[in-house]
């Protein structure tokens, strides 16, 4: 999941290096629009449907925490 | 806050629209970002055409006009207005009110209350709050609220953040007593919010000067000067997810009302997906709750109620009463909801400016 996942982050901003990032908020590699087109791709590729609540910075930090976001929302969809 | 009306109701509403349309994909220029991106925004948005003033045009012109339409055509009489109140963020001066320059400018009877709001996406039920409480006096018999904002005007055209989604626009809606059935509504604040929204210089606090007004890159690809609005995207986002669920369930525990008792949602319209998400979370079917305005005519702040309702829901508005849940959130936070009876409308029109 997480190739798919960067594979998505890749075209979403496709001049940024996320592999070289620790926190992608903070290193300025997605913003907040960055989030919503990123959840629409999420959506759409895992079949999930993401909780309005969950769309906070923090879930959108590092791999890790954007694979957590779709397994929960796998759960719960 | 919970607030409780009965013998109070909505008997005729105008929607005043600026003729001059833009659309994003002519806009996108403006944006320092690729093209597949702002493209995949617009569709995720709902970013399509917005209304806009000209540069020079204030608050007090679009509800003037919209005035003049109802007096000309016989659907209003000036002596039978009590009270103006105009909800608004973007004041003619910042003194004399804007109720008082379309009063003055109409010749409207002394024999009146005048009144400013500084409200925005939550200003139609505000203005709504204020105009049935007014109705408690015998005096007041009709109460005018137009709800206005020329935003396009504070927004800088290469602030992808703020600009394709803004819209200008103004609403009348005349209040007048009767209806045997209950209002219910519910009003939440927090103050220490108020930085999400807000344009940073022109008050006291900051007054405009040629510093203020020096564009700056804001980092994200986005320009701005103090003098324009900042929005916190990532936290308005956040706000609106989070406090409008549990305020729409107080509303209807409060009411003793279910989905099946309302004929639409007719929700402030910040942008598409945010709706989608609303609609998803609180179980209404997408289908009940119109979210087209952003891409239509652009997210008017507090005129985005009243336009759902003179767009989307006139046709059934001007035939019969049914129920309708509006709900408004934004600037300074505000967070309001209400359950209305509406209808039969006496009119319910669409005005172009000019």
């Amino acid at each position: 999941m997480k190739s798919q996942i960067l594979e998505i982050l890749q075209e979403t901003r496709p001049e940024s290096n996320f592999d070289e990032s620790e926190n992608f908020i903070e290193d300025g590699l997605l913003d907040s629009f960055d989030m919503v087109m990123l959840i629409d791709e999420l959506e759409e590729k895992f079949g999930v449907s993401i909780d309005g609540e969950e769309i906070i910075a923090s879930n959108f930090t590092s791999l890790d925490s954007i694979k957590n976001l779709v397994e929960i929302s796998r759960r719960t969809s | 806050m919970r607030l409780q009306f009965q013998n109070r109701c909505i008997t005729g509403l105008a929607l005043v629209l600026p003729s001059h349309e833009q659309s994003f994909l002519d806009e996108m220029k403006n944006f320092d970002f690729p093209e597949s991106r702002s493209l995949k925004l617009m569709k995720v948005m709902g970013y399509e055409k917005h209304r806009l003033v000209d540069s020079e045009v204030c608050s007090s012109d679009l509800v003037i006009h919209g005035l003049n339409y109802l007096f000309s055509s016989k659907k209003l009489k000036k002596d039978d207005i009590d009270a103006l109140i105009v909800v608004t963020q973007t004041p003619d001066y910042v003194i004399p009110p804007t109720s008082s320059v379309i009063q003055g400018e109409l010749s409207l009877k002394h024999d009146m209350i005048c009144l400013d709001i500084n409200q925005g996406c939550a200003g139609f039920i505000m203005g709504l709050i204020q105009a049935f409480s007014l109705l408690e006096q015998d005096e007041i018999k009709r109460v005018v609220v137009a709800n206005v904002d020329v935003m396009s005007r504070k927004v800088n055209p290469r602030d992808r953040n703020s600009y394709p989604l803004i819209g200008d626009a103004a609403s009348i809606s005349v209040i007048e007593r009767g209806g045997e059935s209950k209002i219910w509504a519910n009003i939440k604040m927090d103050g220490s919010r108020r930085e999400a929204l807000m344009v940073p210089a022109g008050g006291m606090r900051l007054p405009t000067s040629p510093e203020t007004g020096v564009v700056e890159d804001v980092g994200d690809g986005n320009f701005r000067a103090k003098d324009n609005l900042r929005m916190d995207g990532s936290a308005v986002f956040n706000f609106v997810q989070t406090e409008i669920p549990p305020l729409i369930d107080d509303l209807m525990e409060f009411s003793g009302k279910t989905d099946a008792d309302i004929s639409a949602y007719a929700f402030h319209q910040p942008n598409k997906f945010m709706l989608e998400k609303l609609a998803d979370k609180l179980g209404v079917a997408r289908e009940k709750m119109p979210m087209d305005v952003v891409e239509r005519f652009g997210n008017n702040s507090g005129v985005t109620i009243p336009t759902v309702l003179a767009t989307n829901l006139s046709e059934q508005l001007l035939a019969d009463q049914n129920l309708y849940c509006l709900a408004g959130f934004g600037v300074g936070l505000t967070w309001a909801s209400m359950l209305l009876p509406l209808g039969p409308l006496e009119f319910c029109e669409r005005i172009n400016y000019p």
